[in-house]
């Protein structure tokens, strides 16, 4: 079925697919890529020399931290998910975008607007107080009509498709677009001031306390679970087997992970919350339906992995399945931390530190940019139509830089979170605290350094990537050796 | 099954959508209906006005990105910090600031630890005070007048939403945020009555005017401190 309706894709009716629009999102999420990774290293400096904070209510730690984790997590990855999402599900459905380019388009720039009005509201101080869904009630309500017209174009080619079955990547983004629906509008009810004569951009959430918590993490987990995980493993069960020229590894073991990803995830929220005033039998849930998350996981893993099964050559030639391949292991490798750290004796140490930072960005980094760009590496050279990209040997090199860059990040922030949470918790030989907090704090300059290193390797990569795609667009073509072949282009 | 969902669009929408809301419903809709999920405690009241006010720059400036307010219950953290928090101590709180990292120290109880002159030293140039602090400075926030455009609004949505501001609460709110900022300003006895144990004097040092340093410190120092914790009894049930 899976090799089937790929090729079938291909086939001669070929129906008018959108791509303009798809050029846009990929232009887009280039763009916020580049401004989110900055804003990442430039908050991550921030915390080696506090000095560049200039001193300035704009410019400050707290005002920029939304701005980065918002640009890069829905601006950035936002945009290459639902760009790639109606490029693959026209494909895969063989149909052309229901809503046609109208609808597309408002779909584009109503997101962009939607990424404008909360950016500038962050450095205003606009916000809602809840990470990661900071944006204040005009935003929100903004952002939801966009997402049910999103819902409505995919879904509508979904229904509207000329192959006799779903594709699988297509169940992970339907997954993707309806959950996000539904934990937006569960986390974000709120009663504007300007209701009983107040301020346009106060509200206050209805939800407090405990149990603003616990929608909070069920909204803030799961947005982990279906944006940056069912979502782009929608990418993956597409772009892996094109890249690669191999049909999915496994048809059955694709049906079973889905299932059990969909119905794990939304349990694991309360693992954000151990210990705290959060009842123990909410936390303890929360930690079990962790642990088995580890499985349906691992089933993503190894069907995306398995897939390279008999082209596993191509990696010595083709950098941009080795962006493909490399993602999916991260993928493996934060999806087995996630659920040890869920473990709540492991989060007594672990939470409130940097092991936490560490881990997020070994996902997001590792897995959601890195299958990011090689999507993104796949998709230019077929939506501007040209024979290939610009420089593959640039490619290459954005792989290692970008790679070495999460790396040092990664060590550095678990060797900086166990310290730190290691030294909360020492006694010195009278019993009392050996460390003031002050001091963990100091303990931590040097990793705070390594980190905002690695983070700036990382955002080398991605400008050297947008110099290649820029070339690439304008159909230049670079005079260089072929990868894999240790022939220097002098001898050729 | 498998199957038929894969043919069928609308039927693979509907039964993910019921997929999803399972452990959703299961974890978060008790939380409002079981009665021990919240501790029965002494002492919570609302926010003055002028702790209000200040709490609305601790969410707009994010220090719950960096500072936690919830003490979790260990022998290092009960010694750093003082007891374990309890629910009922974020009860009113809209949105809830329990953070998530420890950049800085937790907060939950750091009301009444330092002195005002030393917040407002130490909002406005950490490293004034604690040479080896990373914290952003805010000096803007010295002499910046408060803003109080809105403040019975947000006070009459607050009790849309749960929290128990009375009429006398909300029509008095300028007079007791007067009065707590500068009590030769008004009455600070009468506010002091709307909201037991309110400490009321000039927090940031300039009794000229209040500003939004007056209002944050007055929030930071009220953190905590509402519940007397040395009569809290853990209950046969653990809570």
């Amino acid at each position: 079925m899976t090799s089937a309706s790929l090729a079938s894709s291909a086939s001669t009716d070929t129906p008018n697919y959108h791509d303009d629009l798809i050029k846009k999102f990929v232009i887009a999420a280039m763009f916020w890529g580049i401004a989110g990774f900055l804003a990442g290293d430039f908050i991550a400096w921030q915390l080696a020399f506090p000095v560049l904070n200039l001193d300035l209510e704009w410019t400050t730690f707290g005002r920029l931290r939304p701005l980065h984790t918002s640009a890069v997590i829905f601006a950035f990855g936002g945009n290459i998910l639902i760009g790639s999402s109606l490029y693959i599900v026209q494909r895969t459905s063989r149909v052309s975008l229901f809503g046609g380019a109208f609808l597309g388009n408002f779909i584009f720039w109503g997101y962009q607007l939607f990424i404008v009005l909360a950016a500038t509201g962050y450095l205003l101080g606009i916000t809602q107080g809840k990470e990661y869904a900071e944006p204040e009630w005009y935003v929100d309500l903004w952002i939801t009509i966009v997402w049910v017209v999103y819902l409505l174009v995919f879904a509508g080619t979904v229904m509207t498709r000329k192959e006799s079955h779903i594709y699988v990547a297509n169940w992970f983004l339907l997954a993707f677009i309806i959950t996000i629906a539904m934990l937006h509008l569960g986390n974000n009810p709120a009663v504007p001031a300007i209701f009983f004569g107040g301020e346009f951009t106060k509200s206050y959430i209805v939800w407090s306390g405990v149990q603003d918590a616990m929608t909070q993490w069920w909204y803030g987990h799961n947005a982990v679970g279906f944006f940056l995980t069912a979502g782009f493993l929608g990418m993956m069960y597409y772009f892996v087997p094109k890249q690669a020229e191999r049909p999915v590894y496994s048809y059955r073991l694709s049906v079973i992970h889905f299932w059990a990803l969909t119905f794990l995830y939304i349990w694991a929220g309360p693992h954000h919350l151990h210990y705290t005033a959060l009842p123990d039998w909410v936390q303890t849930l929360g930690m079990t339906f962790s642990v088995m998350l580890w499985m349906p996981s691992w089933g993503g893993m190894i069907n995306g992995v398995m897939t390279l099964g008999g082209a596993w050559h191509k990696l010595r030639t083709d950098p941009v399945l080795r962006f493909l391949v490399a993602s999916v292991g991260f993928y493996g490798m934060s999806t087995f931390e996630g659920p040890l750290m869920s473990i709540k004796a492991v989060n007594s140490l672990s939470h409130y530190t940097d092991w936490t930072i560490g881990h997020v960005h070994s996902g997001a980094l590792g897995w959601n940019a890195l299958i990011s760009f090689g999507a993104i590496y796949y998709l230019v050279p077929k939506l501007w139509n040209r024979e290939r990209l610009y420089s593959l040997r640039m490619v290459g090199m954005h792989f290692w830089i970008a790679t070495i860059g999460i790396v040092l990040y990664i060590t550095s922030m678990w060797v900086s979170g166990i310290m730190q949470g290691l030294m909360w918790r020492t006694y010195d030989s009278l019993g009392f605290l050996q460390y003031s907090f002050i001091e963990t704090v100091e303990a931590m300059h040097p990793y705070y350094i390594i980190r905002a290193t690695g983070g700036l390797l990382f955002v080398l990569g991605a400008l050297l990537m947008a110099y290649n795609l820029w070339k690439t667009a304008k159909g230049e073509i670079r005079d260089e050796a072929p990868i894999g072949l240790d022939v220097p282009a002098s001898a050729r | 099954m498998q199957e038929t969902l894969e043919r069928n669009g609308l039927l693979l929408i509907i039964v993910i959508l019921i997929t999803i809301a399972v452990g959703g419903l299961v974890q978060i809709v008790p939380l409002h209906t079981i009665e021990n999920t919240i501790e029965k405690v002494e002492g919570m009241r609302p926010y003055t006005p002028l702790e209000l006010k200040g709490r609305g720059i601790y969410v707009r400036e994010g220090c719950y990105l960096c500072h936690s307010q919830m003490i979790r219950p260990f022998r290092d953290e009960v010694e750093r910090y003082g007891h374990y928090s309890l629910a009922a101590e974020s009860m009113y709180d809209h949105p809830f600031q329990w953070g998530s990292k420890r950049t800085g120290p937790d907060l939950a109880r750091v009301g009444g630890k330092y002195s005002n002159a030393w917040h407002s030293a130490h909002i406005a140039d950490p490293r004034s005070v604690v040479p080896e602090s990373i914290m952003p400075g805010y000096p803007f926030m010295v002499g910046r007048e408060l803003s109080t455009t809105g403040l019975q609004a947000e006070m009459e949505v607050l009790r849309v939403v749960g929290v128990p501001y009375t009429d006398d609460m909300i029509a008095n709110a300028m007079a007791d945020l007067q009065a707590q900022a500068n009590p030769d300003m008004g009455d600070a006895e009468a506010m002091a009555g709307r909201y037991p144990k309110a400490g009321a004097g000039d927090f940031d040092g300039d009794p000229s005017k209040i500003t939004e340093m007056d209002a944050l410190v007055a929030y930071l120092q009220v953190l905590g401190t509402m519940v007397d914790t040395t009569s809290y009894q853990v209950g046969p049930d653990g809570r």
